[in-house]
């Protein structure tokens, strides 16, 4: 059996960060991998289109239902889906409570104690939004994944969140085994998008591992709890997945130390591709408004 | 004022002293408690089976569980080795807790340092910490090794420590080529038990990860002690007993020094320990052997892992679970046991004879860890007895099931129950409701004693209101006899309690038992 190999999908939340890690994925499965999806976001919904179903009991609601993890058995979180691919949430505390990040540590030690990750070729971490603190920093750690993939699109917040992801990688990187495997574009279909995810990339030392053009087919594939891959199989955005899914298989051991930038730089890019104004040139156009407002008005 | 310079009275005495007992009167009156009546109505009320019932269906609140946290573990297993500092990654009240639980369980100093974890710490995550820390403790304290555990609170920001001491190292806190090894220890999770197996693991992973040694090239035996309270006696026991025999063995983790220095005049902060040399070596190890089953779980998996033999046992007290320690590793080295051990083995099972009218049938309840109530019912089923309560707060399910094997195997066990995860309330009414005739366990029994008026027998850690009893051994043969004089202590004291009231119960206050 060749290693493990574990990868982790970060990015900003809303980017579509589970849709496309799980149509990725499914894409994977089609290629004879067998995969664990561990999904480390309190919304719990990493694996609801390979599962076809609604999110699925969280580790750490059944441990809270229990009493304690250790009471709990690793069939009650593992559920298999889409082609054999093995599911399990991390869940986390309601909101204002609590702690999500050490549900993440709690969930990840109790997977791994109870040999969730034996008989697997692949296993992905799905984390939310952005490595706010340790917790959701665990994936990073030694010995955890060994690739990150940022989800990010050409909106400004998507590019901060990436620039800030890539900190965190860099915490760990230069001790560890953790390396910044790519970014990937899910199109939004702002200006000049692919120039600037490609621009980012080359900024902070890594490279666009491929641009997901929209498709409306997503969306419809997701309404009905499905992927792409097993809904419209036939269909071009099928395809644009598989050949992300190629792309991440055949880029292990490639990743590379990302060197992030500081806010100061990542606003230059932003104003140098248009995304972003100037305060300058802000209140150049208000002015001109006004003027022409006051224009407007008979003396 | 009853308290004068000439002649001071202790806190024993003077607090009973009429004033004082006023001033608890009116301090009772003003802080309105309840009547003495209404007290002792609810006393009796505890002592019932319905109370008991209620007790039993208790799912929110533990009271006085018999264990620790997972550090004091850890801060015990960092004891066990040449010249090394326990570096507590948290805040200072967290290691000033674990020195002083093993201090006043062993009377001897206990150095631990902390990254001294405050606020700030809490928010920005301990890295600063870790980076000053480290390179304090290594120019103020001169070890050969530290080793880094965790406390609650750097466990749930999710401080990473082989990221952190990584970045330290490359800060120059301390030389790349020191030895960091590092354990995560939450608090929360499992009890000091598992912080010792969690210790002891990072400990050899650290030596043996890129060590080219290859299991089985040499014909020691490594052995792991497991957290033990008695390890001053007990380690130097096993190691008397495994030189008669003339086996080569190397314990990983020997605390027997450190916790047991003489005053001869010189301070040792550092004292015994493994070796570093030895713990390289310990890699090419025929076997690893683990004395505590429960505290040493996640390290046997780690040794097999490296392709060494492993075994395990519930702590060698007693006479059968002696014989299965020595035949194991007399099998494993080729080594006969000597007639030394066989003669002392006879000895042990003569004493037992002796004392037999005594012993037999006599009830008793114990907790501790484990592995040691484990053993401690095995060799009370060995003398006749019937250990009818037997409760351990980091015992797990697995732990039952061993426990209702060993009470099946003997018609002494008839009567006996295992209570996994329950706490020394719950055998507070078990006591009452069961009642047996003493109570093995540490410390903290003794309030069971007073509320129950169970004798107690305090035969594992902690033992912090009496001394010494941890520099004897209790495994082995001699071991053994150790406990059973302990416990025949305890019962002839009881019997003569009971019949020293002249004229009345006086007849069988005999002069020899």
């Amino acid at each position: 059996m060749a290693a493990l190999r574990q990868i982790a999908f970060y990015g900003k939340g809303g980017i579509g960060k589970s849709t496309t890690s799980q149509n990725t994925l499914a894409a994977l499965v089609e290629m004879g991998q067998k995969i664990l999806i561990v999904g480390c976001d309190p919304k719990a919904d990493s694996t609801r289109l390979i599962l076809n179903a609604k999110a699925q009991d969280t580790v750490l609601h059944l441990a809270a239902e229990h009493g304690s993890v250790e009471d709990l058995e690793l069939e009650d979180v593992l559920k298999v889906g889409y082609k054999g691919i093995k599911c399990v949430e991390s869940g986390g505390p309601e909101p204002g409570v609590g702690c999500a990040g050490r549900g993440v540590i709690t969930s990840i030690n109790f997977l791994e104690e109870n040999g969730a990750y034996d008989d697997v070729d692949y296993v992905s971490y799905d984390v939310l939004g952005d490595v706010v603190c340790g917790g959701f920093a665990m994936p990073i750690r030694e010995n955890k994944a060994q690739e990150i993939y940022i989800v990010m699109s050409g909106e400004m917040m998507a590019l901060y969140a990436a620039n800030n992801i890539s900190r965190g990688i860099l915490k760990y990187a230069n001790t560890g085994g953790v390396r910044l495997g790519g970014l990937i574009c899910n199109s939004r279909q702002t200006d000049r998008e692919l120039d600037l995810a490609e621009a980012l990339a080359k900024r902070i030392n890594t490279k666009l591992i491929h641009f997901v053009p929209r498709d409306n087919i997503v969306q419809h594939a997701e309404l009905r709890k499905q992927t792409v891959i097993q809904y419209a199989p036939d269909s071009k955005q099928a395809d644009e997945y598989r050949q992300l899914a190629t792309k991440i298989h055949e880029n292990g051991g490639k990743g590379t130390i990302p060197t992030p930038i500081s806010m100061e730089e990542l606003e230059d890019m932003l104003l140098a591709y248009g995304i972003m104004k100037t305060d300058e040139q802000m209140i150049a156009e208000l002015a001109a408004k006004e003027a022409a407002r006051q224009a407007a008005v008979p003396a | 004022m009853p308290q004068s310079a000439e002649k001071i009275l202790d806190h024993g005495p003077l607090f009973r002293e009429p004033e004082y007992q006023e001033m608890f009167a009116r301090k009772k009156a003003c802080d309105g408690a309840a009547s003495i009546d209404a007290t002792a109505l609810q006393s009796e009320y505890t002592k019932g089976w319905d109370y008991r019932e209620k007790n039993f269906s208790r799912e929110a609140l533990v009271i006085n569980p018999a264990k620790a946290c997972q550090p004091l573990g850890a801060v015990f297993a960092a004891a066990g080795f040449e010249k090394t500092m326990s570096f507590v990654h948290g805040s200072q009240g967290c290691a000033a807790y674990f020195r002083s639980h093993l201090s006043r369980h062993f009377k001897e100093p206990c150095t631990a340092v902390s990254s001294s974890m405050t606020e700030d710490a809490a928010v920005f995550g301990g890295l600063n910490n870790m980076i000053d820390g480290l390179a304090n403790c290594y120019s103020l304290y001169q070890p050969k090794m530290i080793a880094v555990s965790t406390t609650c609170m750097a466990e749930v920001i999710g401080d990473d420590l082989f990221g952190f001491i990584g970045n330290a190292k490359q800060k120059g806190s301390v030389p790349e080529d020191f030895d960091v090894p590092f354990a995560h220890t939450p608090s929360f999770v499992g009890s000091h038990i598992d912080g010792y197996d969690n210790a002891i693991r990072g400990i050899l992973e650290h030596f043996w990860k890129e060590n080219p040694a290859v299991a089985g090239s040499s014909e020691t035996i490594n052995i792991v002690p497991g957290f033990d309270g008695f390890c001053v006696g007990n380690n130097r026991e096993l190691s008397r007993m495994l030189d008669l025999m003339g086996v080569s063995y190397k314990l990983i983790g020997d605390a027997a020094d450190q916790f047991d220095t003489p005053s001869d005049g010189e301070y040792r902060m550092y004292d015994g320990g493994t070796t570093i040399d030895d713990l390289k070596a310990a890699k090419g190890a025929k076997a690893t052997l683990a004395l505590q089953h429960w505290n040493s779980r996640k390290t046997l998996e780690y040794a097999a892992s490296v392709n060494q033999e492993t075994a395990s046992f519930h702590y060698p007290l007693g006479v059968k679970a002696t014989d299965e320690l020595l035949m194991k590793i007399s099998a494993l080295s080729g080594k006969t046991i000597p007639e030394a051990l066989r003669l002392e083995r006879g000895r042990l099972v003569d004493a037992m004879a002796d004392s037999q009218a005594y012993l037999h049938g006599k009830r008793y309840a114990i907790f501790g860890d484990p592995d040691f109530v484990q053993a401690m019912a095995r060799f009370i089923l060995e003398t006749g007895g019937e250990p009818v309560h037997c409760l351990s707060t980091n015992g797990g399910k697995e732990w039952a099931e061993d426990m209702q094997a060993l009470f099946d195997s003997s018609p002494f066990g008839k009567d006996c129950k295992a209570y996994a995860h329950k706490d020394l309330w719950h055998m507070r009414s078990l006591l009452f409701t069961e009642p047996v005739d003493f109570l093995i366990g540490n410390s903290h029994g003794k309030y069971l004693e007073r509320d129950t008026k169970t004798p107690l027998i305090r035969l594992t850690f902690p033992i912090f209101d009496r001394h010494h009893h941890h520099r004897f051994p209790v495994i082995g043969y001699q071991g053994g006899l150790r406990v059973l004089t302990t416990i025949l202590d305890k019962l002839f004291d009881k019997l003569d309690a009971e019949t020293n009231i002249a004229g009345e119960t006086d007849i069988s206050f005999d002069l020899t038992r």
